[in-house]
């Protein structure tokens, strides 16, 4: 199949991998070579086939609606990632780049 | 005590024979001389581990052990262990210290087994080489210029080499079966929810699957029968009567039916593979065994559905890695956008990125109907064609890898000549099943051969049985890797 | 009016559950930030969904209430997007499979203008699906960055989609009304639109008569009545003038600024977000059995209209059934002293000495909304929080409607029973309240005082009908407030005037 460099750019961004031009041209042609071998399944007839999502035919189970999970709001923010040098959290609150709406 | 196995390592722990310290330390000392050339594991935390083996000590002194109590096991780095740095490979996760306990692990530790280390894997567990790791290629123990396999390729290098008692893994599309053909030791990969994947790091939350990698059948039976069972913080795991999976592994195989796929005999398969496969299905004949021819009409689509599926739940499943919360964020960005592109771009190797594109495209508007669904759909097909031939034989056997390893680096330019060398393995994991490999004798290059089990459903206790009968009979699990490193 | 609005609703309510949808974190509003948000909730590695129960019963409660099609097995997708406030970089909803299909909301329309009658008018509604909600961002006070908190991440989620029935802004806030009174009626919901319990996205397009239907823009995340109101009104006149000035209406997303009273656009790129919907694999299809499907509707509570209904029937004016009927709990315990008050006659026939549940019915009216509900207000109490039991209140009264006791008395009994408890008849023995409905007792009385003011008497007679009060005063001294007040009245009237 063909994909074109607009394609790839279009998908990058919606997975939100930067790339560069070279990269995606790079990444056009791996990709190409991918479809190819997928595009073999697209012939096969699956007419009336019911798709298959998960190994058993199993129903979800119901949890009880209790509360079960303690604050442990420091351990976990002990893992935020630094910014200039600073863990990107503060008053308990993460910290990202503002967002305009 | 390197080639012991599990049962008679606890046999002598319980005994006073050794304790569990001074075991562990045996291994640590053994990784510490070999880990630098062959790079099996990325952190191990030798406090940490003797701190556990000395809480064993206790247990056993006590009369309080069970089968694993006091055994060093080494951890894929896929499991989070608390208080332990958890990659999954991945710079993305380079200095990530798990708050919580996989269930997994919680498991282990329940049993009073030993925390040996963190094993290498390929990047988010997307490879069949361990070669898209950020933390640097593992080296096959029988030659170092081959890889191990992957993506668990660095448990099945520390079982091969004795840096470990036993290992686990995991198996998306034959994580845990080819690295254990290629390293010539025994793994296994049960029934899609039998082990809980609760704090298992995901990569296709419908094929991930753990398992376990050690020297031999009985060795993954005791295993099992500590990894498995409910779990009731995974929607997935299922609630069955606990087995020991110990109980069948001395029956007799007179009466066994196995069913020989023919598609798993064909073009593509290696010369010496198809050597040590065949001269295996002889010595099953001598044990008893009748072959039933099978065909498997859906499998040569195997790869190209397990492309499509997989990589699409990735690439949902590795969206939260946004550096917001944990892991990496870029060092240099001007906004929301470029933090979350330059964070993913930078933190991610080439392959997990691909395998992200693939799926966001398969899934994306006016393709989910001719990729995802139509995989899906195609998916069943190959569940009904292994449902059809279970009722032709008790287990399915083939050769686990068309080839013996392969070079470091001789895959690298073409991703889809890496996609194919789990040509065998995928369909197990597309239906579900459970699948094993144990060594099978060696090829041409003397590199290892492995011999794939695959069962029906809740199968493991015959597929054990099936092994360790053919284990009783050979010798080539027993054999270990001369001269390592050199 | 040669333009048609078209307008359709999604309502996102929050459901009443202790635990998020799915995991067990706490749902409770205003705790700190971040310290409701657990491994779950912040998307940590190797975490894994598990569905509440809670959140389940309740989607089927509400499609149950709007007499919808529970559907016997349903699926969760993921919805793919990037954003702060969505750790997974997915949310968990329900897209071609909900739990909840069509169904249908009677509302009642209060035309907005001019002097048109109320109308009644069905809508329906799609489908109701469960979805997780996101975290929050704050905006202001981080020198540049935004803030990020988690705790709301997870909470249950009801999403109500309606059809796009509705046709003008009345007809829109008369449906938001009825739902809202709806969700925290069956008790899924506490609706508290300040906390963002419940949550309105407005779709609305025009179109010109005989035209096909127009590009719909939506307005998102209205929590009033009152702006939902206005902020339809403006954006309406927004794509008539625009229309009508030869534009064209573009698909968007607008929010509304309570300060200026306009709708605009969101400042988001143009590109329409490609979700990327798929089957969640982390969880199994939901399948709703039989057994939970009638153990649901056996909790679901008689409908408002029907208890409307009813106690219009029992003669209440429709101002104070409105107010009966605001909150479950009132009229419930209307309902279970109304019981009691007619249940204390059991054995006994009805006959004309007995009042009929009307008489009970009003006076039981007249003390919830007054006197018990001052009380509680009094207190900061709200009614499941009441000392006196509908049993009580239906004690005491049985003793005013019967004449036992004078109404002022009966305040006395009910001060004591709030704050001491009791049942009403031992403490009016206790305190001897019992009035005085001896009429001979009451004709002594009253000869006695128009024997002692001569002087006000005539003036009375001589028409200055004020001075009737000062006999009543007189004569409830005299009786020390136990006279029966309708005598007294009936005989001091009689014999004031002449009577003997």
């Amino acid at each position: 199949m063909s994909l074109t460099n607009a394609d790839v750019q279009k998908i990058a961004r919606l997975a939100r991998l930067a790339m560069s031009e070279s990269e995606i041209a790079a990444a056009r042609t791996q990709l190409s070579g991918i479809f190819d071998l997928i595009a073999e399944m697209q012939a096969v007839d699956t007419k009336g086939v019911t798709p298959m999502s998960h190994a058993q035919d199993v129903s979800q189970r119901l949890r009880e609606d209790k509360v079960t999970e303690i604050n442990q709001r420091e351990l976990f923010q002990s893992l935020a990632p630094q910014y200039k040098g600073s863990p990107q959290v503060e008053a308990g609150l993460y910290l990202v780049p503002q967002v305009i709406e | 005590m390197l080639n012991s196995s599990l049962a008679q390592l606890g046999a002598a722990l319980r005994a006073g024979k050794i304790s569990s310290v001074e075991l562990s330390q045996i291994y640590l000392d053994r990784i510490a001389a070999l880990n630098p050339t062959l790079n099996a594991y990325v952190t191990t935390n030798s406090e940490t581990s003797l701190a556990q083996a000395r809480q064993a000590d206790l247990l056993l002194a006590n009369g309080k052990a069970q089968p694993l109590t006091g055994i060093p096991i080494a951890q894929k780095d896929i499991f989070c262990a608390k208080g332990w740095r958890t990659t999954c490979g991945s710079k993305m996760l380079e200095n990530f210290i798990a708050p919580y306990d996989a269930h997994v692990i919680e498991r282990f530790n329940n049993a009073g087994a030993v925390n040996l280390g963190k094993t290498n894997m390929d990047e988010f567990a997307m490879g069949s080489s361990n070669e898209t790791s950020y933390f640097g290629t593992v080296k096959n123990p029988w030659d170092k210029h081959a890889v191990p396999g992957g993506s668990s390729g660095g448990s099945a290098c520390a079982v091969a080499a004795r840096m470990c008692a036993a290992a686990t893994g995991t198996d998306t599309g034959g994580s845990i079966r080819q690295p254990a053909a290629l390293c010539g030791i025994s793994g296994i990969k049960p029934t899609y929810g039998t082990v809980s994947r609760y704090g298992m790091i995901a990569f296709a939350s419908s094929l991930d699957q753990a398992g376990a990698m050690a020297r031999s059948a009985e060795d993954l039976a005791l295993l099992l029968n500590v990894m498995t069972g409910f779990d009731a913080r995974d929607s997935t795991s299922l609630q069955r009567d606990k087995e020991n999976y110990s109980r069948d592994l001395s029956k007799p195989l007179a009466g066994l039916r196995i069913g020989l796929p023919k598609e798993f005999f064909a073009a593509g398969l290696a010369q010496d593979v198809a050597g040590c496969v065949n001269a295996a299905i002889a010595e099953y004949k001598k044990l008893g065994s009748t072959i039933v021819d099978i065909s498997l009409p859906n499998s040569r689509l195997a790869v190209p559905v397990y492309y499509v599926l997989a990589p699409a739940e990735a690439s949902s499943n590795l969206s939260r890695y946004d550096g917001v919360r944990y892991g990496y964020r870029a060092p240099e960005y001007s906004d929301l956008t470029e933090m979350y592109e330059k964070s993913r771009a930078q933190g991610f190797g080439e392959e997990v990125k691909r395998r992200i594109m693939i799926g966001t495209y398969v899934l994306s508007h006016g393709y989910y109907d001719a990729y995802y669904l139509q995989a899906q759909k195609i998916r069943r097909l190959i569940a009904q064609d292994f449902d059809y031939a279970f009722k032709q034989c008790d287990v399915i056997m083939g050769p686990t890898s068309p080839s013996t390893a392969f070079n470091l680096g001789e895959k690298g330019d073409d991703p889809v000549q890496m996609y194919l060398s789990d040509i065998y393995t995928i369909a197990v994991n597309l239906a579900g099943l459970p699948g094993m490999s144990i060594p099978a004798g060696f090829g041409s290059n003397g590199r290892p051969v492995g011999l794939q089990i695959i069962g029906n459903y809740f199968a493991e206790a015959l597929m054990l049985n099936v092994a360790h009968q053919y284990q009783l009979a050979t010798d080539h699990h027993d054999r270990s890797p001369q001269n390592i490193g050199l | 009016m040669p333009w048609e609005i078209v307008i359709g609703l999604e309502v996102h309510t929050q459901l009443s559950t202790n635990s998020k949808i799915f995991s067990g974190a706490s749902t409770t509003y205003g705790a700190e930030p971040n310290t409701q948000a657990d491994a779950v909730s912040i998307a940590l590695p190797g975490v894994l969904p598990v569905l509440n129960k809670g959140a389940v019963e309740r989607a089927i409660k509400f499609g149950l209430a709007v007499g919808a099609h529970i559907a016997p097995r349903s699926v969760f997708a993921r919805k793919n997007y990037f954003y702060p406030d969505l750790p997974k970089g997915y949310q968990i909803s329900q897209f071609d499979l909900p739990v909840v299909g069509q169904g249908a909301l009677k509302i009642q329309v209060e035309p907005l203008s001019g002097n048109a009658e109320p109308y009644e008018k069905v809508v329906r509604i799609t489908r109701a699906h469960l979805e997780e909600d996101a975290g929050k961002s704050l905006h202001e006070d981080f020198h540049g960055m935004t803030g990020i908190d988690l705790n709301r991440a997870g909470t249950p989620l009801l999403e109500i989609v309606s059809e796009p029935d509705m046709s003008s802004a009345a007809e829109a806030v008369a449906y938001a009304k009825t739902l809202h009174s709806l969700v925290r009626w069956i008790g899924i919901c506490d609706g508290n639109m300040q906390e963002g319990s419940f949550r309105c996205d407005v779709n609305v397009s025009v179109r010109r008569h005989g035209a096909p239907l127009g590009t719909r823009r939506e307005i998102k995340n209205l929590n009033s009545f009152k702006f939902m109101q206005q902020a339809i009104d403006y954006e309406v006149q927004w794509q008539i003038d625009t229309i009508e000035n030869g534009g064209k209406i573009h698909q968007a997303t607008v929010l509304f600024n309570p300060d200026t009273g306009e709708t605009r656009a969101m400042r988001s790129k143009e590109e329409a977000h490609d979700y990327r919907y798929f089957p969640d694999p982390d969880l199994l299809p939901l399948d709703i059995t039989s057994e939970l499907l009638e153990k649901v509707r056996a909790t679901l509570p008689e409908s408002q209209q029907v208890k409307q209904a009813r106690y219009v029937k029992l003669g209440i004016s429709a101002e104070d059934t409105n107010i009966l009927t605001a909150s479950r709990e009132m009229a419930e315990f209307f309902d279970a002293t109304l019981v009691s008050l007619l249940k204390k006659g059991v054995g006994t026939l009805i006959t004309p000495e007995t009042p009929s549940s009307e008489i009970y019915a009003a006076r039981l009216s007249n003390w919830l909304i007054g006197e018990v509900s001052a009380q509680l207000n009094r207190e900061g109490l709200d009614l499941t929080q009441c000392p006196i039991t509908p049993q009580q209140l239906g004690g005491m009264l049985k003793l005013v409607v019967d004449g036992t006791i004078s109404n002022s008395a009966a305040k006395e009994v009910f001060r004591t029973m709030w704050s001491k408890g009791g049942d009403a008849d031992v403490i009016i023995e206790a305190k001897g309240l019992k009035q005085d409905s001896d009429m001979g007792a009451i004709e002594k009385l009253v000869d006695e005082i128009i024997a002692a003011n001569p002087a006000q008497v005539a003036e009375y007679r001589r028409g200055k009908d004020k001075v009737f009060g000062f006999f009543v005063g007189l004569a409830m001294k005299a009786s020390k407030g136990k006279a029966n007040p309708a005598q007294l009245n009936e005989v001091l009237k009689r014999k004031l005037d002449g009577a003997k």
